[in-house]
């Protein structure tokens, strides 16, 4: 075991799979010898050299069609969109593109690449390079998208992405960069559409995405030490394909569900699964679903503002309670 | 210092046999695309389609100078840079008409068509979208070390969006082995590209900003084609990087099918006709010597194979049921669940 932050295991992830396979290549802007504007891609470019790791200009569009056309000839390769913000400026080639080619040629196509991005808030960066943008992804039909929220995930799901033959979008919690975690030595490898019971427990299933997953975590806590609650905790991890199992699977047993989700509120991930368990899951619900989000509001740069608008610990607790309650009443 | 310049007058002797292979392909173009029209005027062909009636020679020029090996990206006005890289002309009417014998299924459509097998890789109705992606194809290439070379046409529309010159500073900073054909037959569209451009030549004015030559070529005459083709996929083969090439040509009608173009001057309707490049072929070929039994026997197979193609498609059937659910993963599936 080595203690490593977050952004550390992000380059560790994209080491092992370059070390593993000669087409994994890499690209995006400042990545190869600055190592990354988030220092999550240091030492890459000394250890596989300029032609693997390489800077481009700051142009999106170049960057994302690269690694689209290269996946069409044969190599496996992995870009970043600095911040998830700027995906609006390439999202033709995203979402048009790279997320319709396979099924227009009717398979004849085969795009195996992954485009890494640091995404959502906490850093007070203003509401141009804080967004969480999960939604955007999952609502285009041919894109995998997973966010991992530890270390050790970040490692697997990366080596997941770059393995599938499909293209994976992996959104990294910026706020979770400095996050430290005892990491396994040697290979990891994860697998894409599993989420993971992060903790167990038997009044209510929460169901957390990315930076929400550590708060979620320490709400249960909170409601166990002051309430008696026992909250089950689930980490989502992969929004597409989704593992909707795990979740019914929860809920069945707890009979309530409140997802947290930092992404504005319309048509946020947690919509997706309300609507799921209401369909598949309704007999074994015992109160309202409840979902806890940032409002449909643009992220403001303030941090005062900033910690209002995206779901606190507090906010988790409270809602809870409210549903809780709901069943005492 | 980079420059505009006219593509080389055509000393070089061109193999006669590669001359009646660019005949043979601008006229089962040209018969294809009438075909098809009248298919979407009987209602058998739906949607919508780009044709390139009069802009045969500067796919045909390009695809009889490309190496099997090699890829081409165009347009959605791209039937015939797919026909003429050998995909299979059956397919292509079926893709057209909605059959499961299409080349894609029935999921591409008319502008979508792909061959992967011929080194068609896609039809990209997004302006300007495919040139980035020609660049990764090109930067595999070269990675690889496989020797391809990419041709990536594009519309003359396509020079005032961002992904053209995205694409090219890159392709040249990478020194990328890809060929861009800007394919300007004056109209963006329903508007004239002098119209709506900052400078005459739409692409090549702009190939000094990347330090490229701006090569403009008659785009309808195919052996000037043919020899720009030649020199530009010589040049990245051998390892100097990417060209920019505009062809003037022009599309006899309009834009897509529910254009009939009546913005066209018809002065300029009239000299574009006169400037065919398929009679203008025709004559060249006969006056280098080519027995006009020979033209006249590849245009009655060029007619013959378009009606065999017409014909399956009209027999196959259409994509069954569970076409619409595969193919959208590497599985062969579409589930958004694990």
């Amino acid at each position: 075991m080595a203690e490593l932050t977050y952004r550390q295991a992000v380059a560790r992830g994209i080491a092992q799979e370059m070390e593993r396979d000669p087409t994994v290549y890499f690209i995006g802007e400042d990545v190869a010898a600055a190592g990354g504007v988030f220092k999550t891609t240091e030492g890459l470019l000394e250890r596989f050299g300029p032609r693997r790791v390489r800077d481009t200009p700051i142009s999106e569009q170049a960057i994302v069609g690269a690694i689209m056309g290269a996946a069409m000839n044969g190599l496996r390769p992995i870009a970043e969109i600095m911040f998830s913000d700027f995906f609006a400026v390439c999202w033709d080639l995203v979402a048009n593109q790279i997320a319709k080619t396979r099924y227009m040629t009717d398979g004849q196509v085969k795009l195996p690449l992954v485009i890494r991005s640091a995404n959502g808030g906490g850093v007070r960066f203003g509401a141009q390079h804080s967004q969480s943008v999960e939604a955007w992804a999952m609502q285009i039909p041919g894109l995998k998208v997973v966010v991992p929220s530890t270390p050790t995930d970040v490692i697997g799901l990366l080596a997941a992405a770059v393995r599938d033959d499909d293209p994976v979008i992996v959104l990294e919690p910026k706020a979770l960069y400095a996050m430290k975690e005892d990491v396994p030595e040697g290979e990891i490898v994860d697998r894409l559409g599993a989420a993971a019971v992060r903790r167990e427990g038997s009044d209510l299933t929460i169901a957390a995405l990315g930076a929400m997953v550590p708060k979620a975590l320490e709400a249960a806590e909170r409601l166990a030490a002051e309430d008696g609650v026992s909250a089950e905790v689930i980490d989502v991890r992969s929004l597409v394909p989704f593992d909707v199992g795990t979740i019914l699977a929860s809920v069945e047993r707890t009979g309530r569900l409140v997802t947290v989700e930092e992404n504005p509120r319309l048509c946020g991930w947690g919509a997706e699964v309300a609507s799921i368990v209401a369909e598949e899951a309704f007999w074994n619900l015992d109160g309202p679903i409840v979902r806890v989000t940032t409002p449909h509001l643009p992220l403001p740069a303030a941090d005062a503002l900033e910690d209002l608008a995206i779901p606190s610990v507090e906010r988790i607790v409270e809602a809870v309670r409210g549903t809780l309650e709901r069943r005492t009443a | 210092m980079a420059t505009v310049r006219e593509a080389r007058a055509g000393a070089a002797e061109i193999d006669p046999a590669v001359r009646l292979r660019i005949y043979r392909m601008m006229v089962e173009g040209r018969a294809f695309e009438r075909r098809a029209h009248d298919l979407f005027l009987e209602g058998l062909i739906k949607g919508t389609s780009h044709l390139a009636h009069g802009q045969e020679a500067v796919a045909a020029g390009f695809a009889a100078a490309m190496r099997e090996d090699d890829l081409t990206f165009r347009t959605y006005r791209g039937h015939l840079h797919t026909l003429f890289r050998g995909a299979p002309m059956e397919a292509l009417m079926a893709e057209l008409m909605g059959r499961a014998t299409g080349i894609c299924g029935g999921k591409g459509g008319s502008m979508h068509l792909t061959d992967v097998a011929h080194g068609a890789m896609g039809s990209y109705a997004i302006v300007a979208a495919h040139m980035p992606i020609a660049n990764g194809a090109a930067w595999a290439a070269l990675e690889r070390g496989t020797g391809q070379v990419v041709v990536c046409f594009f519309g003359d529309g396509a020079t005032n969006i961002g992904a053209f010159h995205e694409a090219l500073n890159l392709a040249v900073v990478w020194k990328l082995p890809v060929v861009f054909v800007c394919e300007n037959n004056l109209y963006m569209e329903y508007t004239p590209i002098a119209q709506v451009t900052a400078v005459p030549n739409p692409a090549a004015d702009r190939a000094s900003a990347y330090g490229l030559e701006g090569i403009l070529v008659d785009g309808n005459d195919a052996d000037k084609v043919y020899l720009v083709a030649e020199e530009c996929l010589g040049r990245a083969r051998a390892g100097e990087g990417p060209s920019l090439v505009e062809a003037r040509t022009y599309r006899h009608g309009g834009h897509s099918r529910a254009d009939p173009a009546k913005y066209r001057p018809e002065e300029e309707v009239r000299e574009w006709l006169a400037r065919d490049p398929i009679p203008r072929y025709r004559e060249r070929l006969r006056s280098l010597g080519v027995d006009p039994a020979e033209l006249d026997r590849i245009e009655a197979e060029a007619a013959e194979a378009v009606e065999r193609a017409v014909a399956a498609a009209r027999a196959a059937p259409v994509p069954p049921p569970e076409a619409l659910s595969t193919n959208l993963w590497a599985d062969g599936g579409s589930s958004w669940r694990s």
